[in-house]
């Protein structure tokens, strides 16, 4: 920390020839880094990337937020069942629609006042794009321009196609921003009547923060909104977001002092960071999220449910969760009792037996097994350790794998065709609730999401009830009923829920984990 | 052939560094070639310890998932040199063939080979490397082929360049008179006269290929996991340098240095037994 | 030498042709599939199909050479996946960064090998020779990224005496003015002197790092070919006829030892620009080698084909520098293609 501060303490001495260069003052200002950086400041934008969703985020309003409660380890959490004020004062909700009341104070950085036709603006287009924004407002039955209404100036309703819970939540995602539609409607063309052109380096927001200087692929340095008022003024007025793509040069900056807070390293790095104690760490599971193995039951032997039991025993759970991934994460394997509450992600019952694996795998009479097993390069760090392992325990029970890495970039094709038979994989969703997670990737619709391809009328007769069940009692026991199931047929079979790890120099408080997994400057404090 | 050896023999007594290299460069070879039966661990075996420091039972340590280091340090000998020397030769026979005949036979022979040199060339090399692998597929085969595309040229035009001048000397001439043909002119008159140059960029390629592999490894292009090379070692050992974990990377990275810093002086002693302006 | 210039830069055209064909099939070639990205996580099969039939990636390879030559000639390099931003403006903005390394880098090797080259040939096989042949080829027997990695771990991490990796200037730092984009000279024009020890003290590691490197071809080759020259029968004529020992080894043996030297200059300069990309990335340096590696990682054609045409242009560009300069130092070289 020492030589840190030496450098910049030289560099802000007054010097004759020096012209607005002074270092701006350390404690006001926040270091972040990672391995990408945006690629858009559009979260509308074809190929938005995750870190796109930070910039959007902090330089957007949205209608509403999130409130907060604190986890189990004391830490700032948002609360998803708390929906909280942000660009709208108050809202009405009624069966059939919502109406929000805009607060009347709120400009865009440009000084123009945010009004309900911005909003209706920024909604139609979330939906009319295409591509995961649309996709995603869909999955709160956020669907057609028309749901829209701008009643006044600053009341603005969304009519609901169809009673769904996932409507309210959805409109506290990232993608639902609020965009100066004044200046999108300027740069509308013809071909672009929703200006995306101009979106991906330029921005018309309103939020918490304003780009004081974008350079993709390098930097991009927020600057704080001093007039806004959708919130509590955030206490760090400029923030500094480089692009570090070394893994051990961004651990060096962190542990030296010169960037305050980095959630981009391996696991290693983190669990020794933390028990360093030189640094904050602070490790969050990521909601309804899993690392699984997941078996194709269309390609043979993985039809067979004992060939996948046998499998889900022989998985050397503890060695995955020690070597891969260094303890920071929840196992999800060795519950005690079985589907025992509506809670997800949960414990399934499954643990290492080799004992009990032979014998299912003798039962179910598939013979000498040979197969592949497949997991994305680009998250190699993880998955390859778990490939070692699982390819170690399965010769152990007889069955020969060998191992194909499929470069990142061809990751997404390959799991649309559907044909890889054994491969490890991570999922999680945005909507906490156990139905959204088996939605995408259990019922026979065959998302992308499946890739089991597993199909059971059963199973999605379960998942139906459990979307749209109003009582509580049978929501329950609809759950535990698709739970059951999911461990009964085990077509993916989970390891543990990643944890989503994040270090930072010792006086940054008020870090709060989201839902989006990116940083919220807003929350932020420094010394 | 005994004047031949007593010259050797001259040489590497007159020159230590390079009766150094060439003792290094025997060494190697004897590691090359027994090195993955004589190892006391499975090169590829993961081990219960994994990373251990130095120590008693695992000289050079072990990796992260209990690889022994020692053990695949030699056992990446064999690895590394192959690419190195297949490397070479395609460079080498294909480039100086084509550099002197176009330097020495001039015309159409210059000009294709010189459009070819300079389409290579064009490019950035180790950029060129980096695609090919990536669209072909990282590959042994494929790293070699792209190591030898890419250093066709430098020896393409080093034997033409001096292909061009050596041409109008005074004893290729005489060769002529004598009655040579132009072929047996360029195998036993030019060939020959450009071998010093031509050497001394031998040694240097064969270092190259091998780091170039490692350059590979680096952004992952390299050959893939768990194969024992050095590069591939350095590269993923560099990620734990910071967390005191030195080993991983620095024995591998050793090696490696000094392999390739034997090939680059063998160059150099390879160089003064050939020249013939050396000979006395 | 005008109507050579010429005729070298006609020359040159078919291996640009051969270039824009390479990188062409290359890319192609590449793994991944830009529809599956730009279809977003959640798409469907006909989704992507959609996107792939508006991107025009379902016609034939031929058409679609066709269309890229096009787009080629109207100066369009198309745009980045992972940035979103044309190719063309994001290549003209990260070059300066290149060069700028890599001149620096060029010259430190140059200026510590060429008289190291002269002094080991002067004492061949003394220990002057062993010590110089040792430092040069020490410097290019590690993988470069290592070189890098190993000096930020000693001087930043351990001694400190380095600053952050972070870039060409420190956080605090704004960039100049922009003028040449070199930032040693845009902040020299804005009077700014912070600025510039800013930007010299990010460019030390990186530059000696790329140095260290192209210290042993150029020293080796200017040992050789100094040995040849010393012990060449002109050399010999004019330490007969009593010339000073300075005027033979410089005027008469150097001059003409700076043939091959001058070849494997260009060469060098190419394979830094080369090993640059690697050096980049270690040290976060906003470059174009950095730009290609990230896009070819994430099998984004657009900027690797830009970024190799670029180089290719200027390859052209140096080979024919070369050319010229070969032809000023020796006149033997047959002028005849």
């Amino acid at each position: 920390m020492k030589a840190g501060a030496a450098a910049t303490g030289a560099a802000a001495l007054p010097m004759p020839f020096v012209r607005g260069a002074a270092a701006q003052a350390r404690n006001e200002t926040l270091v972040a880094i990672s391995e990408n950086g945006p690629n858009s400041l559009d979260i509308m934008g074809v190929g938005a990337n995750r870190p796109a969703y930070e910039a959007s985020w902090n330089i957007h309003d949205r209608l509403m937020t999130y409130g907060v409660k604190k986890d189990p380890n004391g830490n700032d959490h948002y609360d998803y069942a708390k929906l909280a004020p942000e660009l709208a004062e108050s809202w009405d909700l009624k069966p059939g629609s919502v109406t929000f009341k805009l607060r009347r104070d709120a400009k865009f950085h440009d000084g123009t006042p945010v009004t309900a036709k911005d909003v209706k603006w920024s909604f139609d287009r979330a939906v009319t794009v295409g591509g995961f924004p649309t996709f995603q407002m869909k999955a709160g039955s956020l669907e057609k321009p028309e749901q829209f209404v701008a009643v006044d100036d600053h009341t603005f309703r969304v009519d609901f196609l169809r009673a769904d819970k996932l409507t309210m939540p959805d409109l506290g995602v990232v993608v639902p921003a609020v965009i100066n539609s004044g200046a999108g409607k300027k740069h509308a063309t013809e071909k672009d009547p929703w200006a995306m052109d101009w979106y991906k380096t330029n921005h018309a927001s309103g939020g918490a923060y304003k780009v004081a200087r974008f350079t993709p692929g390098t930097e991009i340095v927020y600057e704080r909104n001093d007039a806004w008022k959708s919130g509590p003024l955030p206490s760090i007025k400029r923030v500094v977001w480089r692009i570090v793509p070394s893994s051990g040069n961004r651990r060096a900056l962190l542990e030296r002092g010169d960037a305050d807070i980095c959630l981009d390293m391996a696991s290693k790095d983190f669990a020794e960071m933390a028990a360093a104690k030189k640094l904050k760490v602070i490790g969050t599971p990521v909601e309804n999220a899993l690392q699984y193995i997941g078996m194709n039951v269309t390609k043979p032997p993985f039809d067979n449910v004992k060939v996948r039991r046998a499998i889900a025993y022989a998985i050397p759970y503890e060695k995955i969760m020690q070597q891969a991934v260094f303890n920071r994460a929840e196992p999800m394997f060795g519950a005690a009792e079985s589907a025992m509450n509506a809670n997800w992600p949960q414990k399934s019952p499954f643990k290492t037996d080799i004992a009990m694996a032979k014998k299912l795998l003798a039962e179910s009479g598939a013979g000498d097994i040979s197969t592949v097993f497949s997991f994305d390069l680009g998250l190699a760090g993880v998955n390859e350790p778990i490939a070692i392992l699982i390819q170690e325990s399965l010769a152990q029970i007889g069955i020969k794998t060998s191992i194909n890495k499929v470069p990142g970039a061809n990751w997404r094709g390959e799991l649309l065709k559907k044909e890889m038979p054994l491969i490890t994989n991570t999922f999680g969703g945005w909507l906490n609730y156990p139905e959204y997670f088996f939605f995408w990737c259990y019922h026979g619709q065959n998302a992308v999401f499946n890739t089991m391809s597993y199909k059971s009328p059963a199973m999605d007769k379960l998942i139906e009830t459990a979307r749209f069940e109003t009582d509580a009692a049978k929501y329950e026991a609809a759950v535990k009923g698709f739970v059951q199931l999911a461990w009964d047929d085990v077509p993916r079979i989970p390891l543990y829920q990643p944890y989503l790890d994040v270090a930072m120099q010792p006086g940054i408080s008020g870090y709060r984990y989201w839902f989006h997994r990116q940083l919220d400057y807003r929350q932020l404090k420094k010394g | 052939m005994k004047s031949a050896l007593a010259h050797a023999r001259y040489v590497l007594g007159d020159n230590v560094v390079t009766a150094f290299a060439f003792g290094m460069f025997a060494l190697f070879l004897v590691m090359a070639a027994v090195g993955p039966w004589i190892v006391p661990y499975d090169p590829l075996a993961n081990g219960p310890n994994p990373l251990e420091p130095p120590s008693s039972r695992h000289w050079f340590g072990t990796d992260q998932t209990g690889r022994d280091i020692f053990s695949r340090v030699v056992a990446a000998t064999q690895l590394d040199f192959a690419i190195a020397f297949a490397s070479v030769a395609l460079a080498f026979g294909a480039g100086t063939l084509a550099g002197i005949a176009a330097g020495f036979f001039g015309g159409w022979w210059e000009r294709i080979i010189g459009r070819m040199v300079d389409t290579i060339m064009a490019f950035p090399l180790f950029v060129l490397a980096m695609g090919i692998v990536a669209a072909m597929g990282n590959t042994i085969f494929n790293i070699v082929l792209a190591t030898g595309i890419i250093n066709f040229p430098i020896y393409a035009r080093v034997a033409r360049a001096e292909a061009n001048v050596i041409r109008n000397a005074g004893y290729i001439e005489a060769a002529r008179i004598a009655g040579y043909g132009e072929t047996r002119i360029l195998f036993t008159q030019i060939l020959p006269n450009i071998m010093p140059i031509m050497v001394v960029q031998i040694s240097l390629t064969m270092g190259y290929a091998i780091l170039n592999a490692a350059g590979l490894s680096f952004i992952g292009l390299g050959v893939r996991p768990p194969t024992a090379e050095w590069g591939i070692m350095v590269s993923d050992g560099a990620n734990f340098i910071q967390n005191g974990q030195w080993w991983i990377a620095a024995f591998p990275g050793l090696v490696l240095m000094l392999a390739v810093f034997c090939f680059n002086l063998l160059g150099d002693g390879l160089r003064d037994m050939i020249d013939p302006r050396r000979r006395t | 030498m005008l109507s050579m210039i010429l005729r070298r830069l006609a020359s040159a055209i078919p291996s640009l042709i051969g270039v824009v064909i390479v990188t062409f099939v290359l890319t192609r070639a590449l793994p991944g599939d830009p529809a599956a990205y730009y279809a977003g996580p959640a798409a469907t099969k006909e989704a992507i199909e959609q996107i792939r039939v508006k991107l025009g990636l379902d016609k034939g390879l031929g058409e679609q050479f066709v269309d890229y030559v096009g787009a080629l000639a109207r100066g369009e390099l198309g745009n980045s996946i992972s940035t979103g931003q044309p190719v063309a403006h994001e290549l003209l903005t990260r070059l300066p960064a290149s060069i700028e390394l890599t001149l620096l880098g060029l010259i430190f090797a140059i200026g510590v090998a060429v008289p190291l080259g002269v002094f080991a040939a002067l004492r061949p096989n003394s220990w002057v020779d062993h010590v110089c042949r040792v430092i040069a080829t020490a410097g290019v027997s590690l993988p470069i990224f290592f070189t890098g990695l190993l000096m930020i771990y000693v001087f930043y991490f351990l001694l400190g005496i380095a600053p952050p990796p972070l870039g060409r200037i420190e956080v605090f730092y704004s960039p100049p003015t922009h003028v040449t984009g070199f930032f040693l000279v845009d902040s020299l024009l804005d009077g700014d002197l912070g600025v510039f020890l800013a930007a010299v003290k990010q460019l030390v590691l990186p530059a000696l790092t790329l140095g260290i490197f192209a210290l042993a071809p150029i020293a080796r080759m200017t040992r050789a070919s100094m040995l040849s020259a010393l012990s060449s029968d002109f050399v010999r004529t004019a330490r007969a006829s009593g010339l000073g020992s300075f005027k033979v080894v410089v005027g008469y043996a150097l001059r003409n030892a700076l043939l091959p030297v001058v070849t494997v200059l260009g060469m060098v300069f190419s394979f830094l620009l080369g090993a640059n990309v690697l050096v980049e990335k270690v040290f976060a340096w906003p470059g174009i080698g950095s730009y290609a590696i990230e896009a070819l990682i994430q099998s984004d054609y657009a900027p690797v084909q830009g970024f190799v045409l670029v180089m290719a242009f200027m390859y052209v560009g140096l080979n024919l520098a070369i050319d010229v300069l070969y032809g000023v130092i020796d006149p033997r070289i047959s002028m005849a293609t």
